[in-house]
């Protein structure tokens, strides 16, 4: 087998690594965003709820909680492995985005609030039109750490049987005999797909910087 | 000019232990401008934020024109829109222009299209004097300008009365005076307004109406004229003495 090939094989996964991460992210983009509202805003009981979701997600390793989502979801709704991995590296993501947009609205001070209120914005329109923005472009650096961890554990769906980079890795590894190459391979994938999000984000955020605010 | 706008009867409020203040009665007549005066923490500002809704008096009532504000069925949003309120350090929404900041709640809440918020937005940015900041960004003005803005925003709703919450205490000296100019200016052309401030040079020239508060109760008001030359309690004689004395305007005393 020549090396192009070799590569080419690899590289065909990309396709389902990007498939995972545009839903995961994405999904948990939105559960997290709504979940943080609801913690800052929705009081005491759903902050103290929101917070054993949070400690429970974020204390068990990624790869236990796919399995255990992935069996609850084939159980019950009989989803492919695609499908079934990827939304549940989103519920996971989720509760780290929830504390990173949490961290930022807290950052955005409560007077932005009571200013909004003061022109007889319901407190919905108030984070709709005033809150949300600023926390929004506050959340971008920490977002693009969590951008960068959630495309790499798009590799986790290997264990579930999806033809990504790190299975194909693995399998070409196995049938060749060349592990290095074939991990080398994936590993520069993973990087160059990483570091590309992470510049595009840098750009967005220079891009939506607020002039000489304090 | 009897018409009243502002009527408050026994407010209380009570955080805790602490006592704010206890059996307020104020009334507020439209077009006046009634300042209120006293030591810090003597419940001045809360009393404004209970005035509109931002804070929950314990007891007592508020009345706007002919609406009691503090019924349960009030909608508290519908209110605040007729109440235009004006911080201590201005709270500009800081991801908009001065004049998006202006023109949010002409769209959100008063539900004008665009162009008719634009021209009312650059209107009231011609009242404060800074249609040339119109695309500034509230980190690039002054404290002063910014302030400005923040009046501007609160008058564009055209309100029944505005509070002023120390709107200069947050400035540099050089930058009180445009706030306040923009303030005489107002209370001139007949807006109600109920002002606290330690600027008693605005107080005395501005001001229909002197209200002395000190550790939760009014103490005294009246004219400009009598509380700085006549005051009748002992009390406020000494807060006046030691505010003007601070200020350097001890040859005002006379």
């Amino acid at each position: 087998m020549d090396i192009i090939r070799f590569i080419q094989y690899i590289a065909s996964g990309t396709a389902y690594t990007l498939g995972v991460t545009f839903v995961a992210l994405p999904s948990g983009l939105i559960l997290g965003l709504i979940l943080a509202i609801i913690y800052v805003y929705g009081g005491k009981i759903a902050a103290r709820t929101l917070s054993v979701y949070s400690t429970i997600m974020r204390g068990i390793p990624p790869i236990v909680l796919l399995f255990i989502l992935y069996f609850i979801m084939s159980g019950t709704i009989n989803l492919s492995p695609f499908w079934a991995g990827s939304i549940s590296l989103g519920v996971i993501s989720s509760a780290y985005q929830m504390e990173i947009i949490r961290g930022a609205i807290l950052s955005v001070s409560g007077g932005q609030m009571i200013a909004a209120l003061a022109i007889g914005m319901s407190r919905l329109q108030a984070i709709r039109y005033i809150v949300l923005p600023q926390t929004l472009r506050l959340a971008i650096p920490p977002w693009s750490n969590e951008a960068a961890i959630v495309i790499k554990d798009s590799s986790l769906v290997y264990a579930l049987g999806v033809p990504e980079i790190l299975r194909r890795a693995q399998l070409i590894s196995a049938s060749t005999q060349q592990p290095f190459l074939a991990y080398t391979t994936a590993a520069l994938i993973y990087f160059g797909l990483v570091l590309f999000t992470n510049t595009l984000l840098r750009r967005l955020e220079n891009r939506l910087r607020i002039p000489a605010n304090p | 000019m009897t018409n009243k706008i502002l009527t408050i009867k026994n407010l209380t409020k009570i955080y805790g232990d602490n006592i704010v203040f206890q059996n307020i009665d104020l009334s507020i007549n439209e077009g006046d401008t009634v300042v209120i005066i006293g030591p810090s923490g003597t419940g001045k500002s809360t009393l404004l934020r209970c005035i509109n809704l931002l804070t929950k008096p314990n007891g007592g009532q508020i009345w706007l024109d002919d609406e009691e504000i503090t019924s349960k069925e009030v909608n508290e949003d519908n209110v605040r829109q007729h109440i235009g309120m004006v911080f201590q350090n201005f709270l500009l929404f800081n991801h908009l222009t001065a004049l998006e900041n202006v023109k949010l709640g002409l769209i959100k809440v008063k539900k004008l299209d665009k162009t008719a918020a634009e021209a009312k937005a650059f209107q009231e940015l011609e009242r404060v004097g800074l249609v040339d900041r119109a695309h500034h960004f509230p980190g690039q003005l002054s404290g002063g300008q910014q302030q400005r803005v923040a009046i501007a925003r609160a008058l564009a709703m055209d309100p029944r009365i505005m509070l002023f919450d120390e709107p200069t205490s947050a400035l540099d000296p050089e930058l009180i005076g445009e706030v306040l100019e923009v303030m005489r200016k107002l209370s001139l052309a007949g807006m109600t307004m109920l002002v606290v401030t330690h600027e008693m040079g605005f107080a005395r020239e501005v001001a229909d109406r002197i209200v002395f508060m000190e550790k939760g109760s009014i103490v005294e008001e009246g004219s400009p004229e009598d509380l700085f030359n006549r005051p009748k309690f002992q009390r406020t004689r000494e807060f006046l003495w030691k505010i003007t004395e601070l200020y350097g305007k001890k040859e005002q005393e006379e």
